[in-house]
């Protein structure tokens, strides 16, 4: 019982960090177009934890999560809600053969699915009229790719250490 | 999936097209408060460090040049009140209402948006402090952008050079009143419908024209930087820097009018009136 109560905080700690890390202010003589070279750490983290644990991270909690990153980047309720949704269910289809790829494998997933989610985000805020399509869309799925394996370790040492399951 | 999918569709569209998700906007902000605050630390702590570093001569030399500052602001105050008495005299004289002073609360910045293209800040004033969606805020220079959601601790600004930002000027020199959006880029604003007539140069100084009813009249917006008139088309196309510091201040002002007053007072009156 004391595994799986320590287990959950594990997670919940690693989601606030890695929404803490996606609003972090840089400060002021950083040129602000490098707001572009953001990875999305919480999507990194959701990935990771539907990988490694698939019968603990439901589409509930993704969505749940998603409400959460909504409020905190102020954009419409529901947007990263149905981002993560999508995001999770591929995932989760993919988990048995991502548990086999290297981790540059991984990578390449992991740049396919930011950008799909980058593209929904995009389609969303276009019908609503907010964005305009440039390519600075597609470097947070770089960064995300390039950010993997360390994101990967990093989880991945957290589990095995605090024995999450 | 597909109900989650469905209904975060549903959530989408009310969002968009009403405010009755703004309670629940607030609520779930109510538990994302702690982030918005730790998010500002990196800044905090380069801050401190400056702070550290400074030396005593740095300091002193700061100090000499704002206490004259001080002492020429001071002067022009003096030379406020009194134009503020004559000007109210001479509207008195006119029978038009009187210009009301405005009351005003400092905040301070927490957090920014972290997507570029959405030119929003986070200040740490709240519904606690009566800040309510669509008031003015301000900076030392100028109209900064207008709140745009409130929660308990903290509040969303929507800065004037966003790209789903408009506000109504007017050019000082000319009286020409004009509709500046915001371009989307830092430090920028395209002025609308400029016409191939219009006595509009680059060097003049934009105020709020007060017009639309939610900025306050006379503070400054922005400066003309560039107008090219090009025979052929209907409109010249013109674009304006913000007086206000957008992306460097972390003090802001919050406006509170008493426009609000104003408006019941009158109510009561024409009450008055009718009952009288």
């Amino acid at each position: 019982m004391d595994e799986k109560s320590s287990g959950l905080w594990v997670i919940a700690l690693s989601f606030i960090i890695a929404m803490l890390f996606s609003v972090v202010s840089l400060p002021e003589f950083v040129p602000w177009e490098l707001g572009y070279l953001r990875p999305e750490w919480v999507v990194l983290v959701l990935v990771y934890w539907v990988v490694a644990l698939p019968q603990r991270i439901g589409l509930v909690l993704a969505w749940v999560i998603g409400l959460l990153v909504d409020v905190l980047s102020g954009s419409l309720l529901g947007q990263h809600g149905l981002v993560f949704i999508i995001i999770v269910y591929i995932t989760a289809s993919l988990y048995q053969r991502l548990r086999m790829f290297a981790v540059w494998q991984q990578s390449l997933i992991v740049f396919g699915i930011v950008s799909l989610g980058q593209l929904v985000d995009f389609w969303i805020e276009n019908i609503v009229g907010l964005a305009r399509w440039d390519l600075w869309y597609l470097f947070p799925a770089i960064m995300s790719a390039f950010m993997w394996p360390w994101v990967f370790m990093v989880l991945r040492f957290l589990r095995r250490f605090f024995r999450v399951s | 999936m597909l109900g989650l999918c469905i209904l975060s569709i549903c959530l989408m569209f009310v969002d968009h097209l009403s405010n009755y998700l703004d309670d629940v906007r607030a609520s779930l902000s109510a538990v994302i408060t702690p982030i918005i605050f730790l998010s500002d630390y990196p800044n905090k702590t380069v801050e401190v460090v400056q702070d550290v570093f400074v030396s005593r001569a740095e300091l002193m030399g700061k100090v000499g040049t704002l206490e004259q500052k001080l002492l020429l602001l001071n002067a022009k105050t003096e030379k406020m009140a009194a134009l503020t008495a004559e000007n109210r005299r001479l509207r008195d004289l006119l029978g038009s209402a009187a210009k009301l002073q405005d009351n005003v609360l400092v905040a301070e910045l927490v957090g920014l948006n972290p997507d570029p293209n959405r030119h929003e800040v986070i200040i740490d004033k709240g519904s606690r402090d009566d800040v309510f969606v669509g008031q003015p805020v301000l900076d030392a220079n100028g109209l900064l952008g207008q709140v745009i959601e409130v929660s308990p601790i903290v509040s969303r600004v929507l800065l004037i050079s966003d790209q789903t930002h408009g506000i109504p000027v007017q050019v000082v020199r000319s009286n020409l009143r004009l509709i500046a959006q915001g371009a989307g880029v830092s430090r920028q604003l395209e002025l609308m419908h400029v016409q191939q007539t219009a006595d509009i140069q680059v060097g003049d100084l934009l105020v709020s024209s007060g017009l639309g009813d939610r900025f306050p009249v006379g503070y400054p917006v922005g400066t003309v930087t560039q107008i090219e008139f090009e025979p052929g088309q209907p409109f010249a196309k013109a674009l304006a820097a913000p007086t206000a510091l957008l992306d460097r201040s972390r003090h802001v002002l919050l406006v509170f009018t008493e426009a609000k007053l104003n408006g019941s007072l009158q109510t009561s009156v024409k009450q008055a009136l009718k009952d009288g």
